[in-house]
């Protein structure tokens, strides 16, 4: 069982590019370990100098998006590869959701194994997010509602989002995506004894023979 | 699970459907992954994983492991080479030896980057499903198998289910066609489709490439174009398995032999997309019209033409893609039009599961043969696997290298992602076969042109970006 997710309310930031890569969420440099604080390397390669000091102009140094809780990101964000760290450098920071006109596949899998709520919004709702962000500078409070799929801006406005019915079930229950599976195990398991009898050449017996020995 | 089986189908659809254990509530397929490599960086959270939830790995023998991101390519390098990824190579025998997994790591035969070994291997074969924790499984695509890049959670689900749970992708396909020029080879058809389609272009698709220069393409070429599906967005890529796909397959060690063998064969050989199968888009790109491609930005769709120009942001009308192209040209230290071709380079670096394979050394070795590399420059050649290291040296090839000015390395994915000590420096520029630009990716602050390997060579040699088709004479 995961936590589950109803609510993530506070800080919005914006990152107003296209096509944000998974090597600029977080840098490989974070990567040399299997315990590294993945929330300190978050964007590392903008956000800290060459001698690791942070640098002032990146929004995520700035009070008080130090604190943000929801990230609004412009089209296909999370592209590049398959770096799950990605979402894991977002979710230690403490962001619990984005929100983008569109996101990169691989990414958006691995955002909702990790209880990261990605949400689909149009064109126009992520420009006026973003001009709320903006006019709302010393505290852009926010609130993302899952169950209605909503965004409520620090004026009270609402805005919707798209979000998979069945994606927000899960969230809200906090679904174990393995347990899930292991439901299907019989149908699994005779899957693989049709192949294994119906197309044997895909299972040779140089596969069985030499795990683990 | 039964599927209308009479309805025209692609090559995708058909291994999909063949893989097809349950259709899930929320309208994802469970898929069966016939085949699943474990690399070091993306295993060791899942590992965790399962311990942590009391599960074991379901199914050992359809695993394979090896060490290849964060090991060193040191000449005679062995675990312990680089110090900063030891942690993790660690783990990744240990949870290997735990699991009964069969584990190649550096000190095997067989060792070598995921997706060079899995074809190499006869692990990846044509009609199946391979998953791997690493976005160029799509990679084995050029032998006809499904190849899905998977993050850790989904390695996780794979070694304690055999499956992934995932939502179908569509079908799209790019079809190249006519005749290439000289000194064009797979990375420049699979770069010009970059600038033509986009990083986005194959968003939520599996993308079949076709046409005729693809069937007179080597298997090798092959894996290459599939390779750099991810960098279109796409998280498959494939190409229908023929004849030479065949023998390719045949003989290798984790391949069928004999009569099922034969079985096999008969089965790959129905693996085409049917006459009336739609696909959602269709591309058709000329081949006839292909130069050198080389990239000039921070993603690989920033891809032109050698003897063309850095692109003038300024004149274009759209501000987003202005601001895009600027920071790009800033962050590259390139001026607004200039040309491609004399932008000087100070590393060469030839490796990758895009372009490590054999073939790719042989190319780049008969361009340097009997010359020397400028001497302002760094060259380095990572063979994919231990086993093309030992194919190449059987040749000579290494020879020709070392002569020329070249590094001869173990195998590993090295400067294509520096995660190791093989690092571009802060503002050094390299010009790479691997197959991502981004900012930073071959270190802090350091700067990448994607190029094949051919044109790597011609650009080690000159000292600068040039048209390899010069060195060649043609
Ligand atoms: S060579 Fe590069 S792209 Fe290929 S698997 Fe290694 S790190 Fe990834």
């Amino acid at each position: 069982m995961r936590k589950p997710v109803r609510e993530i309310s506070g800080v919005m930031a914006v990152m107003p590019v296209a096509n944000v890569n998974t090597d600029a969420i977080i840098p490989s440099v974070w990567l040399r370990t299997a315990t590294a604080d993945m929330g300190k390397g978050l964007f590392g390669g903008q956000r800290y100098d060459d001698e690791g000091n942070e640098k002032p102009d990146f929004v995520l140094n700035r009070p008080p998006f130090r604190e943000t809780k929801i990230l609004l990101a412009d089209e296909n964000f999370g592209c590049g590869s398959s770096r799950e760290a990605a979402v894991w450098a977002l979710v230690e920071f403490g962001i619990g959701c984005v929100l983008a006109p569109s996101f990169a596949d691989i990414f958006y899998e691995n955002a909702f194994r990790n209880s990261l709520v990605a949400g689909v919004i149009d064109q126009a709702t992520y420009q006026a997010l973003k001009a709320t962000v903006e006019a709302h500078e010393g505290s852009p409070d926010f609130r993302i509602d899952l169950a209605s799929a909503s965004v409520v801006t620090p004026a009270g406005e609402v805005h919707g989002f798209r979000i998979p019915a069945s994606r927000v079930e899960a969230l809200m229950r906090g679904d174990d995506e393995i347990a899930m599976t292991l439901q299907h195990q019989p149908a699994i398991e005779a899957h693989y004894a049709a192949a294994k009898a119906g197309s044997d050449w895909l299972f040779p017996a140089t596969l069985q023979r030499s795990a683990g020995s | 699970m039964a599927v209308d089986a009479t309805a025209p189908s692609t090559v995708f659809d058909k291994i999909w459907n063949a893989h097809l254990v349950a259709r899930l509530d929320d309208g994802r397929d469970l898929v069966f992954v016939d085949r699943h490599v474990l690399q070091e960086t993306t295993s060791a959270v899942a590992f965790a994983g399962l311990k942590r939830t009391g599960r074991g790995v379901r199914h050992p023998e359809l695993t394979i492991a090896t060490q290849d991101h964060i090991v060193s390519t040191s000449p005679g390098r062995d675990e312990d080479s680089y110090p900063g990824g030891r942690e993790l190579l660690t783990l990744m025998r240990s949870n290997a030896y735990a699991a009964r997994i069969r584990h190649f790591g550096v000190d095997d035969p067989r060792q070598g980057i995921v997706h060079v070994i899995a074809p190499e291997l006869g692990f990846a074969l044509p009609a199946s499903i391979l998953a791997c924790g690493d976005s160029h499984t799509s990679t084995v695509g050029g032998l006809g198998a499904l190849g899905i890049g998977v993050g850790t959670s989904e390695v996780e689900h794979v070694l304690a289910t055999q499956t992934l749970a995932l939502t179908r992708p569509r079908n799209m396909r790019v079809r190249f066609e006519g005749k290439t020029g000289p000194g064009i080879v797979a990375k420049d058809l699979i770069l010009r489709a970059m600038g033509e389609l986009g990083v986005a272009g194959g968003r939520g698709c599996a993308v079949e490439y076709a046409g005729s220069a693809i069937e007179a393409l080597s298997v090798e070429a092959r894996l290459t174009i599939c390779n750099m599906s991810i960098e279109l967005g796409a998280r498959l890529g494939l190409i229908a398995p023929d004849e030479k796909t065949f023998a390719y397959v045949k003989g290798r060690e984790f391949a069928p032999s004999g009569a099922a063998f034969e079985r096999a064969v008969e089965t790959w050989r129905k693996l085409r997309s049917d006459a009336g199968a739609v696909f959602e888009r269709d591309i058709l790109i000329d081949c006839a019209s292909i130069a050198p491609q080389v990239t000039w930005g921070t993603t690989p769709e920033h891809v032109a033409g050698v003897s063309d120009h850095v692109p003038d942001p300024a004149v274009l009308s759209d501000a987003k893609r202005r601001d895009g192209i600027a920071q790009a040209l800033n962050y590259m230290g390139l001026e607004p039009g200039m040309p491609l071709a004399g932008i000087p380079i100070d590393v060469a670096f030839i490796g990758s599961c895009t372009n490590s394979r054999i073939s790719d050394l042989e190319a780049a070795a008969q361009v340097v043969k009997g010359r020397r590399i400028s001497p302002n420059v760094r060259g380095l050649v990572v063979p994919g696997s231990m086993s093309v290291k030992r194919e190449a040296e059987a040749r000579g090839l290494h020879e020709i290298f070392r002569a020329a000015g070249f590094e001869w390395r173990e195998a590993g994915c090295s400067m294509c992602v520096s995660i190791n000590e093989d690092i571009v420096a802060p503002g050094s520029r390299c010009i790479a076969t691997s197959n991502r630009n981004f900012e930073n990716r071959q270190g802090p602050r350091s700067r990448t042109h994607l190029a094949s390997p051919v044109m790597v060579a011609a650009a080690a040699l000159a000292g600068h970006i040039t048209d390899v088709r010069q060195e060649l004479g043609a």
